[in-house]
């Protein structure tokens, strides 16, 4: 072979000035068409239509002092958020607490904690997650109970027709969660099993309750379910409310572990029946613990779904978050501002779904990733 | 096992059955369906199908106006929503970032706040707070909208014997239009020569409808709403309350469905593009024979679910007082007469046979996509 | 230089290259992926484009029916050089065919629709028309019988056939190929190679993007060797192989063929 020459690498140049940087960014992005540029300049219009005049009610103008309505209707240029301050605890607790100002550190506390265990939770890199996620769902419940239901250790009682605001809306939404996750996860495999009567049962109950509308079910709830029991038997509206909840709620929970449970390969279920697991040993230690994973971003969906549709109990009179803020806007003293009401309960509700499913999006995306790097 | 779990179930439904019985005998309630023929002692004030005269009309007829009303409000919120929707969708994937990020906005706002927060806000903050009375109507031409609702012009048929002359004159024409479409379908494929047989049926079609319409005298008059001395009278009309519910149905909806439009476009690869652009298709032909056909299949399934949830939720009309199947069945009625057990279970069986005959339609579909596919 | 202006028709009197790339300069934002290439195609000439990954050589075939955009330097196929004109992109893209490493067949259409849909929409056949050629080709690479049939229900090396008899329904000028056999199992890329073999004996002018290089050796009429964006070397099969001037070439070289 002869004599070979180095290989000389020709220097990096920089692109042309037109393609790289912010100018050549809005030219690419805002004005690379004729159709284009007229899109932006028609939204740069609607922008400054409305743009401003909803910033100068909502902030600029808007009322925020004084502890009564006379300053707002003094100005009625500006939302009148004054109303949300003075009505806070109620929206946030319901009456009770509102009317019991010394009592309000005990929802307080067991909300903080509830948010306490979730940050790590959400966090990647947390170590012993399940055993944090086991805690959340077995012993806080406990812990909630004592702290907002009372009746131990001296905490005065406060009945659960007694909780509002967004601290009812929670409880349904978290009740309805922990019931239905066992129920859910039993359904799941009740349908894929083998046999057929348990198929067939688990199949029907999934499909009744996903045919049906909530409000239904609600108004079942609140009229039937006195009569499916002996009389001595009684549950008060809010129970009944959670008892429905949980029934509807189980039946998405369902669908929800079934998918994560088809999506796991067939081998996992045969090699661990190779070793010689029975039904139970294998499910519990091998299949639910990857299914469930997997299935974790559409749980937390329905868990959505499931936390914007508590909303429906202000239907059958309960007080929580909706059905509090238009009560209190519809009060003597506040009367006429239920836009500010309504956007407040709307933004919580917000708050909470738009996070969620920015965590489920992303743990999606993880998923994905590491599904194909497998 | 499947023996144990259905004597279980079984006892536990008998015992349920047994406590229901002998509650309803202890409170004196006569479960029948003799109720179905009284005279139903409400005003339903909405009932463009089925005509109510109180005191006359019975539960039975009550029932099935229920029913029209909740299928009118499907059917509305259906077409509003897909239209909405597709457009949303499409805006979002739109080369534009200004125009992008706004459907994104629109996307994330309207899908995660409660239905129901939604359509009180539309209805009680917005449309009943903000539009004028009667006498101060907005107008768009001969259209009408006020704080009572939404009044439009409404054909009716003047001349009976003409009005059929004209439909039969149309139905010649929509012969000749198929005729001269298969005409063409056939001249292309042997000669490969395209015409825009879509515009020249277009033409056709508008130009005889207009022609006969005129020669035969004009056989449908327009019911135009008249101010009255506290409404509109006459033309077709949307009470404020559907039309709110129309209103947050479809911006609700249409963001699930622009997700959705979104998700199925993007689902087509980039390698299909290119593929579609080395072999010289221009960019219409690209997108009407390559991406649109592929996006459809992602896109239509879980936009018929949603479908079906938007008639679910259309139950939410209870809270503003449209009078559909929830409303006047399972809250009215079941309120008048007591008998909880038969007008629950119909309006649930009727919700499941609405549940029922969208996964049927969706069966059928996806099986007509399988079979195209491998 | 950049040349936007309206295409010209660029008449060279004996000979001219079908392909003829001058000073072409692309980047990726900021990275720069094409460094002055040049390079002249003839007419039925065959040219494998070899490199490791990264080199620039996949995007350098893309930027010849412009899926991707240069930014310096020219490129003209047959005399009409590629601007922003989309009239002047799908003539040229109609006349240049492509096959992907993934085949990227349209997966609602069946095997016969794929091949006659150009033909049809872009040059205006008659359908039986588009089908008889269709059907002439999918013979040519031995599957007839599976014209019925949509893509998912054929194999790999099916499936790049099908691609291969799509392209060239168009009757194409010029084939580029872009890594056709790397998505493809062993036994596959037998059935592929040869039905490309068979085309290069036809007189297609053809540029392979492969590390195939048996293929190469057979085929070729040139070995171009790319890295870091740049033509490192190009020569006839036998001395490319044999007698490799850059050291970056040997050592490409031994990389791949003693594994």
């Amino acid at each position: 072979m002869s004599k070979t020459e180095a290989f000389v690498k020709l220097p990096d140049r920089s692109p042309p000035g037109s393609s790289v940087g912010a100018i050549a960014w809005t030219r690419q992005n805002l004005f690379s068409s004729a159709t284009n540029t007229l899109t932006t300049i028609l939204f740069l219009y609607l922008f400054y239509l409305y743009l401003p005049s909803f910033l100068d009610w909502a902030i600029f103008s808007a009322n925020i002092s004084g502890s009564d309505r006379s300053i707002c209707d003094a100005n009625k240029a500006g939302a009148c958020w004054t109303f949300i301050k003075v009505r806070f605890d109620q929206l946030l607790f319901g009456l009770y607490f509102a009317a019991n100002p010394e009592q309000i550190w005990r929802p307080t506390a067991a909300l903080s904690l509830f948010a306490l265990i979730l940050v790590p939770l959400v966090i990647e890199k947390t170590p012993h997650k399940k055993w944090l996620m086991l805690f959340l769902l077995t012993i806080y419940p406990i812990i909630f109970i004592v702290l907002v239901y009372g009746g131990f250790f001296g905490i005065p009682v406060s009945n659960t027709t007694q909780w509002g605001g967004f601290l009812l809306t929670f409880a349904l939404a978290f009740v309805g969660i922990i019931l239905a996750l066992p129920l859910g996860i039993l359904l799941a495999l009740g349908r894929r099993s083998e046999m057929p009567i348990i198929r067939a049962l688990s199949v029907t109950y999934i499909e009744f309750w996903r045919g049906t509308p909530l409000i239904t079910i609600l108004f079942m709830a609140s009229v039937m379910l006195p009569l499916f029991f002996p009389s001595g038997v009684e549950f008060d509206k809010v129970v009944r409310a959670m008892i429905g909840i949980t029934l509807f709620q189980s039946a998405y929970t369902a669908e929800a572990v079934r998918g994560g449970l088809q999506a796991i390969d067939k081998g996992q279920g045969e090699a661990s029946m190779a070793l010689g697991m029975g039904y139970w040993r294998r499910n519990i230690f091998i299949i639910l613990p990857q299914a469930l994973k997997i299935s974790i971003p559409s749980i937390v969906n329905t868990f959505i779904a499931l936390f914007k549709d508590t909303s429906l109990v202000s239907i059958i009179g309960l007080l929580d978050l909706l059905n509090m803020s238009q009560t209190a806007s519809r009060s003597l003293d506040w009367n006429g501002y239920d836009i500010e009401g309504y956007l407040f309960a709307g933004f919580i509700f917000w708050i909470f779904c738009y996070g969620m499913s920015s965590y489920s999006q992303s743990l999606e995306k993880k998923l994905d990733t590491e599904r194909r790097v497998e | 096992m499947q023996v144990l779990v259905l004597t279980l179930v079984s006892f536990f439904i008998f015992s349920i059955y047994q406590t229901t019985v002998s509650n309803l005998v202890e409170r004196g309630i006569q479960t029948s369906t003799s109720f179905f023929d009284d005279v139903a002692p409400f005003k339903i004030g909405f009932s463009p199908f089925l005509n109510f005269e109180l005191g006359k009309t019975t539960y039975i007829e009550v029932f099935y106006i229920g029913i029209l009303n909740t299928l009118l409000i499907a059917i509305l919120g259906i077409f509003a929503s897909t239209v909405v929707g597709f457009i949303v969708g499409i805006v979002r994937l739109s080369p534009n970032w200004l125009a992008s990020k706004c459907a994104l906005i629109y996307i994330e706002i309207f899908r995660n706040v409660p239905l129901l927060l939604q359509i009180m806000f539309w209805n009680f903050a917005v449309f009943l707070a903000t539009l004028p009375p009667p006498k101060k109507s907005i107008e768009f031409g001969y259209i009408f909208l006020n704080s009572r609702g939404l009044h439009t012009p409404i054909p009716f048929i003047e001349d009976k014997s003409s009005f059929n002359a004209w439909v039969f004159i149309l139905l010649l024409g929509v012969i000749f239009c198929i005729l001269l479409s298969r005409w063409a379908k056939k001249n292309f494929e042997q000669t490969g020569i395209k015409r825009p047989i879509f515009i020249y049926n277009l033409l056709i079609l508008s130009s005889i409808g207009f022609l006969s319409y005129y020669l035969l005298g004009g056989p449908l008059e327009f019911d135009v709403p008249v101010l009255g001395k506290f409404n509109f009278k006459g033309g077709g009309q949307l009470p404020l309350p559907l039309f709110s519910l129309w209103f947050a149905l479809t911006i609700y909806t249409s963001a699930f469905i622009a997700e959705n439009v979104r998700a199925g476009i993007s689902s087509v690869s980039k390698g299909q593009i290119e593929a579609a652009k080395s072999i010289g298709l221009n960019r219409s032909q690209m997108i009407n024979m390559i991406i649109i056909p592929q996006a459809m299949r992602v896109i239509i399934p879980p936009t018929i679910s949603q479908f079906l949830n938007l008639t679910k939720n259309s139950s939410l009309a209870v809270a503003v007082g449209y009078e559909e199947i929830v409303a006047v069945w399972a809250g009215i009625s079941l309120n008048q007469t007591g008998q909880a057990l038969i007008i629950i279970a119909m309006t649930i069986i009727v919700y499941e046979c609405m549940s029922l005959f969208t996964s049927f339609i969706l069966n059928m579909y996806n099986r007509k996509v399988q079979i195209t596919e491998r | 230089m950049t040349q936007t202006t309206k295409a010209k028709k660029v008449n060279l009197d004996t000979n001219p290259p079908i392909i003829k790339i001058d000073k072409l300069n692309k980047w990726f934002g900021k990275f720069h992926v094409l460094k002055d290439i040049d390079l002249q195609v003839n007419k039925t000439e065959k040219i494998v484009i070899c490199g490791p990954s990264g080199s620039g050589k996949s995007t350098l075939i893309r930027c010849i029916n412009r899926l991707e955009v240069h930014q310096e330097g020219s490129i003209v196929v047959d005399g009409t050089e590629l601007t922003d004109d989309v009239k002047q992109i799908n003539e040229i893209r109609s006349d240049v065919g492509m096959v992907f490493q993934h085949f990227n067949l349209f997966p609602h259409l069946t095997v016969l629709e794929n091949c006659t849909l150009a033909p049809i929409w872009v040059r205006k056949k008659s359908k039986m028309e588009a089908d008889e050629l269709a059907m002439d080709l999918l013979t040519k690479v031995r599957i007839p019988d599976q014209a019925k049939k949509y893509p998912g229900q054929l194999s790999g090396g099916q499936q790049q056939r099908v691609a291969i008899a799509r392209a060239l329904c168009m009757q194409p000028r010029v084939m580029l190929f872009d890594e056709p056999t790397s998505a493809l199992d062993p036994e596959m890329i037998k059935e592929v190679l040869e039905t490309m073999i068979e085309l290069a004996e036809s007189g297609m002018t053809m540029l392979v993007v492969t590390h195939e290089m048996g293929f190469a050796n057979k085929v070729a009429d040139r070995v171009i060797f790319m890295d870091e964006g740049q033509i490192v070397e190009q020569n006839d099969p036998k001395n490319f192989f044999n007698n490799p001037k850059s050291d970056r070439t040997k050592l490409f070289l031994s990389q791949i063929l003693n594994h």
